[in-house]
């Protein structure tokens, strides 16, 4: 089978008066059709970044500077041609009909991402009516659908409310119909259940796996939260400083873990099994400041496996380990390393 | 939503009422009256009235009253249509003000036009194309509107249409129809007349205007509802007028129930300088000369139309913003 998404070195810089942030230097991933990949790391990872950079939402003064964002495109014609990303221009044509058509986003704040003057079946239905061929009425029907579909009681009623009459999981659910309403390929959720409840957040995750299984879309999930990670994803990503640490099978990553950040976080889990008394483990130092990169890995100063004199000397490349796992280490690379450039 | 403008046009007599006790008592504020700055006036003038002369005045002014019936003799006259006379001008206020009135409001509006299909527009562009050379230059521009005084603007314009056109831009009419009755050419005239007041004052007001518009528009443009937009492939352009800008505009509009009183008062140097025929220096004249009936008057219309301002920049913005709509 061959990836819809392909993300080969990307590297997507901010340039701020004060310096250059790296925030993704060198992520590598592949989305297959009907995958939920999940992409996780703490706060500042570069998590958000690597997906806005793959709908090319990057605004000023950040810029994609280097890699490809290979995409399985079907043009107007219904061709498929794999473009990449990366060398489109943001305000062009091209990638303004592949966003909410082909790739949709789900955003992080429902609250904040819906037009709180505009009712929500005019949000939904500009989506539809931008790249599908149809007029009002019918957009109105796909919209009313999609809600339905979503699980909104009253859906005809609900295209006149405002986001700010629904309740925090209602407003999850009219984004989810609205990210849906062109029935995309890629859906990217950018930590979606970070601003609701718990229960809602369960019931939000299994909406999701329902419609990726009906519409049989391709899910890149964004979290910090690694139990959400265990719920929802295929394949998993673990970021850190703007850079993939480890990628593979969900089982692999949390029952096998090979790089030392990903043992370190799933280590700071707390266990119910665990002792009492007992104190939980954390990962020891801070996530560095954006300005003052490690030298090297951008993890050794907190990883417990340091290698003085090659952890701090070069970055490892990301590789697989065996047929399932790759791994950026040199724990499991001692062939010679990309050297820092910058 | 109707029942909304109902209850406030229910309320409308009340506040008129309050408003006509404080316009009343801060005409009568200043020490002395009419008749004390008319003695001092023919005092200058090397003239004098008898003490008898002195009370006959008062009395016929009825400024020997107490303050309580001269309120109810002034309120109650204009109940009944009539709002006495300019002791100044010794001509009935309803004859002196009707057509400044008009004219005034006139004015206001061409100015609320230019202003606001100026301010608007550069407010939008500075705010999408932050720190571009053409926001700089908008804001030099807007910098100097808000410096530039606006008589001296007046002053500058004045010179120039005449230095290098020969034409007199002063007054709102050209001689032969400053007191012609009402007719299409009379209108025609006043046209060709207030574009240039109008943008004058149009240009202090659009500075302003354009560089709020520039700051709201710039914290709306990073909400994440916009970001939304532009993830569902919208074109930028369309996005940005049809969301932020609507937000961004929303805090303007509830400045208009402002703009009619503070452009009455504001203009009054202008229209000095510009010798425009508006309320403003007639207001200015009757406070100088203690003419108290005219300026509570002036004052009153002027509570009157901040009162059906405010109403109208209510009612745009229960229209614009459904969270304003449900409250009310």
């Amino acid at each position: 089978m061959t990836p819809l998404l392909s993300v080969r070195n990307l590297k997507t810089h901010f340039f701020l008066d004060e310096g250059v942030v790296k925030a993704v230097d060198g992520v590598d991933f592949d989305v297959f059709p009907g995958q939920v990949v999940g992409i996780v790391g703490e706060s500042g990872c570069g998590k958000s970044v690597t997906i806005k950079s793959v709908m090319q939402l990057i605004q000023k003064p950040g810029r994609i500077i280097d890699g490809q964002i290979l995409f399985r495109h079907h043009d107007e014609a219904g061709r498929e041609t794999i473009i990449d990303l990366a060398q489109l221009d943001p305000h062009g044509k091209t990638i303004r009909s592949i966003r909410g058509a082909e790739i949709a986003l789900i955003p992080q704040e429902p609250m904040a991402s819906f037009s709180p003057v505009h009712t929500i079946g005019d949000q939904i239905m500009e989506a539809i009516l931008l790249h599908l061929d149809v007029d009002e009425e019918e957009a109105r029907r796909i919209a009313v659908e999609r809600l339905h579909e979503v699980g909104m009681p009253n859906p005809e009623q609900r295209l006149n409310a405002y986001s700010w009459e629904l309740s925090g999981g209602l407003r999850q659910r009219a984004m989810i119909a609205m990210s849906l309403a062109c029935n995309p390929r890629l859906l990217i959720a950018d930590e979606p259940t970070t601003a609701i409840d718990v229960t809602t957040q369960a019931q939000v995750l299994n909406l999701l796996l329902t419609l990726q299984k009906q519409h049989n879309m391709a899910i890149i999930f964004i979290t910090h939260d690694l139990g959400v990670i265990a719920q929802i994803a295929d394949f998993v990503v673990v970021m850190y400083l703007g850079r993939v640490m480890e990628s593979g099978p969900v089982e692999d990553i949390f029952f096998n873990p090979q790089h030392p950040y990903t043992k370190a976080l799933l280590e700071s889990i707390p266990s119910i099994y665990a002792p009492a008394g007992k104190r939980l483990p954390t990962i020891e130092g801070s996530i560095p400041h954006p300005f003052s990169r490690p030298s090297g890995c951008p993890f050794h100063p907190r990883c417990k496996a340091f290698m003085p004199g090659v952890c701090n000397a070069a970055i490892p490349k990301l590789k697989a380990i065996n047929d399932r796992q790759s791994v950026s280490c040199f724990l499991y690379d001692h062939a010679p390393a990309i050297v820092e450039g910058s | 939503m109707t029942q909304y403008i109902i209850k406030r046009l229910l309320l409308l007599p009340l506040l008129l009422f309050i408003f006509s006790v404080f316009a009343f008592f801060i005409i009568q504020a200043p020490p002395g009256d009419f008749v004390t700055s008319y003695i001092a006036e023919l005092a200058a003038s090397g003239s004098s009235m008898d003490q008898a002369q002195i009370e006959a005045l008062r009395e016929q002014y009825g400024l020997d009253q107490p303050l309580i019936v001269q309120y109810f003799r002034w309120v109650g006259g204009m109940l009944r249509g009539d709002f006495g006379v300019s002791l100044d001008w010794k001509r009935p206020i309803m004859e002196l003000i009707k057509e400044r009135l008009l004219l005034t409001v006139l004015l206001g509006a061409a100015t609320f036009i230019i202003s606001w299909s100026l301010a608007i527009p550069i407010g939008i562009i500075s705010a999408t194309k932050q720190y571009s050379f053409i926001d700089y230059f908008f804001t030099v521009f807007n910098y100097l509107g808000v410096a530039t005084p606006t008589f001296m603007t007046a002053l500058v314009l004045m010179w120039l249409a005449y230095s290098y056109f020969g034409i007199s831009v002063t007054g709102l009419f050209s001689p032969e129809y400053v007191d012609a009755p009402w007719s299409l050419a009379r209108v025609i005239d006043l046209l060709k007349h207030l574009w240039l007041p109008a943008l004058i004052l149009a240009l202090d007001g659009t500075a302003r205007l354009a560089r709020v518009m520039r700051a709201n528009l710039l914290d709306e443009l990073n909400k994440p509802y916009v970001e939304m937009a532009r993830a569902k492939g919208m074109s930028e352009w369309r996005l940005v007028l049809k969301y932020p800008v609507h937000l961004a505009i929303n805090p303007l509009v509830s400045t208009i129930g402002w703009y009619l009183p503070m452009l009455f008062s504001g203009s009054v140097i202008v229209a000095t300088v510009l010798n425009l025929p508006t309320i403003g220096p007639l207001l200015l004249r009757s406070l100088t000369n203690q003419d108290m009936f005219l300026a509570g008057v002036i004052v009153l219309i002027y509570c009157f139309l901040a009162i059906i301002g405010t109403l109208i920049s209510d009612v745009l913005l229960a229209w614009l913003d459904p969270r304003i709509r449900m409250e009310a």
